[in-house]
């Protein structure tokens, strides 16, 4: 039965994009995908060079002097400045060695500590980054990812503050699971609006965005505030055991979240190429038309992906309350909604690639901290540097003119997406 | 639906469906059911609501307090309501229809101040006149988009242009200690960025919503970096020059009117300036017929020999003009410095009274003001001792928008050719 239906949405999916690709086929251009990233983050960080000598008063005062002293004090900085983004979210391979050398197993911790902060900041993008490519993969633009991750943090936070008594075993993924539901209904309902009413759920989710921004601002402030906490809109704090398990002692953070990110990533893998369901998403959302005159039902295919979507999104929120910060406050997120947006476009919603480009994002935000400490250079130029990698990655001939690349023989596929007035 | 004089098409256009017109019935009736068993019965008949007509630190004018006994003037207005329901439910008020929905809720919100405030004495006229000046970016904002959606291009940037231009304004205002070259730093600035949107989207055909989130991550970031970088250590740069109060002659003087939108400063009158222009040009102009057939039926246009691409980018950078005064407004017109995410969602509430207007420059000033009114409402809800936070009401605009995007008022008309890229054959 299953095995039929596959046929016939593989039929389909050859019939959109020509004949099966072969392995041969799928070689060369695997290059020529990666060198666009590539080459888009690189610009962006010779970019956020430019941004750091540009705006550096010692680089002008310097250049006050004579043009070659303001060049090597500018080139000074800026190496300064990503020595220390790359120190600060690698670690120091001299110290790293030393420590490996010397056998103590704590200063190799401390040393290696870097990397590990590095994961626990990739961790949440690579949750929001499978979410934005699971909805683009289903022709969903789902900008609303910020949104679900904050009910999704919250459904997480009231399951783990509010019950007591449970087995750690059952407690923790009973509220990692409360937040992956908790972000799927809220992206349930911008589906369900376009399945049945053809609303965008571009700005159907952005509506949800704000909703949920204030939703959560009253639970903290009210029904959910923690005792005490004068006012603050702030949490409670989850119990222990709901607390997803950190590896190392204090400093290091460190968690299972990590893993369990790569195993999620590995389901959206297996259900989108490997299960008819994801056959069907990919079809609706490749050619919505077609699925429909091969008997899909476009309708649920979009419920189906707009939810699936948003309990992906649920559990950004819901990792970094149980395994960071074991409280909510309203400053969970700094942006992984719209930076998840860059993440799968990176990725080429692919969720190898969406991991590749959550490590890469993860480790410069986390640099990012080091930097602003040693050359006072404010962590939200790493927004700026995402930023102009997105524009690339969304605009590949930007990157193509600069480097004189050629341009491939088939035009790369570009995102579905029409007006938001609702007519289809 | 009723004597129609004009040609057959107008009728058919503005014919109201009958599941509709009984929706809209059953909405109106409810919100009279609502005021009549949560306000009227919670109120005692010998309360008396207070309302001062006269804003705050206003001299030209003024106008006595109005006394109103609680409960009977919520009856009224219940009672009104309910007419309007029945009529609607009846008759119907076919092209007046959204019209009315609004004066229904706009009759929700007054009794539900009546309600909080029984007892009690209310400022209603200084909420009035802080409604009209929040709804400054809101209905700029709005603008924003009429310009470039009827042009074709979703413009989700507007916040992100906002956010620049009131960082922009503020330094150019500090650094020249004017205010109009505040206004045009501001400008200048979301220009640029709607330039970036403009050749993002047009010629590299980039997914619209994709550029448009590139330049709001852009901007959260640069404003952050740059505010971080010097506005914090120099503080000089951030003491820009307001606009002040700019009462004018005569209008002024009238009651309860002249002080909420004759002496406000520069910023509400070139709202309604801009609201004038924008619905005259659009709809009167040859270059509003031609801006909309692009946003409509690119090919069409292009086919009659209108520049598709040139007319694109007029839109865009019309656009962003107008989210620029609207950024510029934040500093020079509200708060006098700036901070970080200042704009705070204004952008996308501007999104959301577009879509409500109906990409009408009429229509959007009008929810622009609704949404303004909740907002002042919101702020007040505290000061009153009211039950329902304020975060609810500051909800009103989202939730309101996917209604209207559900089609449950009526279905939008937004422009047909909207987020798709012209490619000439």
């Amino acid at each position: 039965m299953s095995e039929e239906k596959k046929d016939i949405g593989q039929a389909i999916l050859n019939e959109i994009h020509g004949t099966e690709p072969t392995e041969e086929k799928q070689k060369k251009p695997f290059l020529g995908k990666a060198a666009i990233p590539l080459l888009a983050i690189l610009t962006g960080l010779i970019i956020g060079a430019i941004l750091i000598a540009v705006t550096s008063q010692t680089v002008w005062a310097a250049f006050g002097d004579s043009f070659g002293k303001g060049l090597s004090q500018a080139w000074t900085e800026v190496i300064t400045a990503y020595k220390a983004l790359f120190t600060g979210s690698l670690g120091d391979p001299v110290r790293i060695v030393e420590a490996l050398r010397g056998g103590d197993a704590k200063e190799i911790r401390q040393a290696v500590n870097p990397i590990l902060e590095s994961l626990v900041q990739a961790t949440p993008y690579i949750f929001a980054g499978l979410a934005v490519a699971l909805g683009f993969r289903s022709g969903l633009f789902n900008i609303g990812v910020e949104g679900q991750l904050f009910i999704g943090a919250a459904c997480a936070t009231f399951v783990g503050y509010s019950i007591t008594g449970l087995p750690a075993y059952i407690h923790m993924p009973l509220a990692f699971l409360a937040g992956a539901a908790g972000g799927a209904f809220w992206a349930f309902i911008p589906g369900f609006l376009k399945a049945k009413t053809g609303g965008h759920e571009v700005i159907n989710t952005i509506m949800m965005n704000w909703i949920a921004f204030r939703l959560t601002e009253w639970l903290l402030s009210g029904p959910m505030t923690r005792p005490n906490s004068g006012g603050l809109p702030l949490s409670p704090m989850i119990q222990d055991t709901a607390k997803i398990p950190q590896f190392f002692e204090s400093p290091i953070r460190f968690h299972l979240g990590f893993f369990i990110a790569l195993i999620v990533a590995w389901l959206v893998w297996w259900l989108l190429f490997k299960t008819t369901w994801g056959l069907n998403l990919r079809t609706v959302g490749t050619n919505p038309r077609a699925a429909r005159y091969a008997g899909l039902d476009t309708a649920k295919s979009i419920m189906l992906g707009m939810t699936l979507s948003g309990a992906l999104a649920g559990m950004a929120g819901a990792v970094q309350i149980l395994a960071v910060n074991h409280s909510m406050a309203l400053g969970l997120s700094s942006g992984y909604g719209f930076d998840s947006i860059a993440l799968a476009l990176i990725g080429n919603n692919h969720p190898v690639g969406v991991i590749l480009s959550s490590l890469l994002f993860g480790t410069l935000r986390n640099g990012a901290t080091r930097m602003m400490v040693v050359s006072s250079i404010p962590i939200d130029i790493v927004d700026v540097i995402q930023a102009i990698i997105l524009m690339f990655v969304a605009a590949p001939a930007i990157i193509r003119s600069i480097y004189r690349l050629r341009k491939p023989k088939q035009e790369e596929q570009q995102v579905f997406l029409s007006g938001w007035g609702g007519q289809s | 639906m009723t004597t129609t004089t004009g040609v057959i098409e107008h009728k058919r256009i503005h014919e109201v469906s009958p599941s509709r017109k009984l929706g809209m019935g059953i909405a109106e009736t409810l919100i009279a059911v609502v005021i009549f068993l949560v306000f009227v019965q919670n109120t005692t008949s010998d309360l008396i609501t207070r309302f001062v007509m006269t804003p705050g630190g206003i001299n030209q004018g003024t106008m006595g307090e109005l006394n109103l006994p609680s409960k009977l003037t919520l009856l009224i207005l219940a009672a009104f309501v309910l007419a309007i329901g029945l009529f609607q439910l009846i008759k119907g008020f076919g092209r007046q229809t959204n019209l009315m929905v609004g004066v229904a809720g706009l009759c929700l919100m007054l009794a539900f101040l009546v309600w909080q405030a029984a007892g009690k004495s209310l400022n209603l006229a200084g909420m009035l006149s802080s409604a009209v000046l929040l709804a400054v970016p809101i209905t700029l904002g709005a603008f924003s988009g009429i310009l470039a959606e009827r042009c074709g291009i979703i413009n989700i940037a507007i916040e992100g242009m906002m956010l620049m231009a009131s960082m922009t304004a503020a330094i150019a205002g500090s650094l020249t200690q004017n205010v109009w070259l505040g206004l045009l730093g501001g400008i200048f600035s979301a220009v640029l960025l709607a330039l970036i949107l403009g050749v993002l989207s047009i010629k590299y055909k980039v997914n619209q919503t994709i550029s448009g989130t590139v330049i709001n991550i852009f901007s959260t970031g640069m404003t952050a970096f740059i505010s971080q970088k010097f506005l914090q250590t120099i503080p000089a740069l951030n003491q820009p020059k307001m606009f002040t109060r700019v009462p004018i002659p005569l209008l002024a003087d009238i009651p309860l009117v002249g002080p909420i939108l004759f002496n406000q400063n520069i910023f509400v009158y070139l709202m309604f300036a801009i609201l004038i222009i924008l619905q005259l040009a659009l709809f009167q102009t040859r270059w509003g017929l031609r801006l909309r057939s692009v946003g409509e039926h690119p090919k069409a246009a292009d086919t009659l020999g209108i520049n598709v691409i040139k007319t694109r980018y007029m839109g865009i950078i019309l656009s962003g003009v107008v989210a620029g005064i609207g950024g510029a407004f934040f500093t020079l017109g509200s708060v006098g410095r700036f901070d970080e995410g200042m704009t705070a969602g204004k952008g996308f509430i501007g999104l959301a009274a577009m879509i409500f207007g109906n990409w009408m420059p009429l229509g959007s000033l009008g929810a622009g003001l609704l949404f303004g009114f909740a907002d002042a409402i919101g702020s007040k809800l505290s000061l009153l001792g009211s039950v329902i936070p304020p975060q609810f009401m500051a909800m009103a605009p989202y939730l309101i928008t996917m209604i209207v995007l559900a089609g449950f008022i009526g279905k939008g008309q937004a422009p047909a050719a909207e987020g798709e890229a012209y490619e000439k054959e």
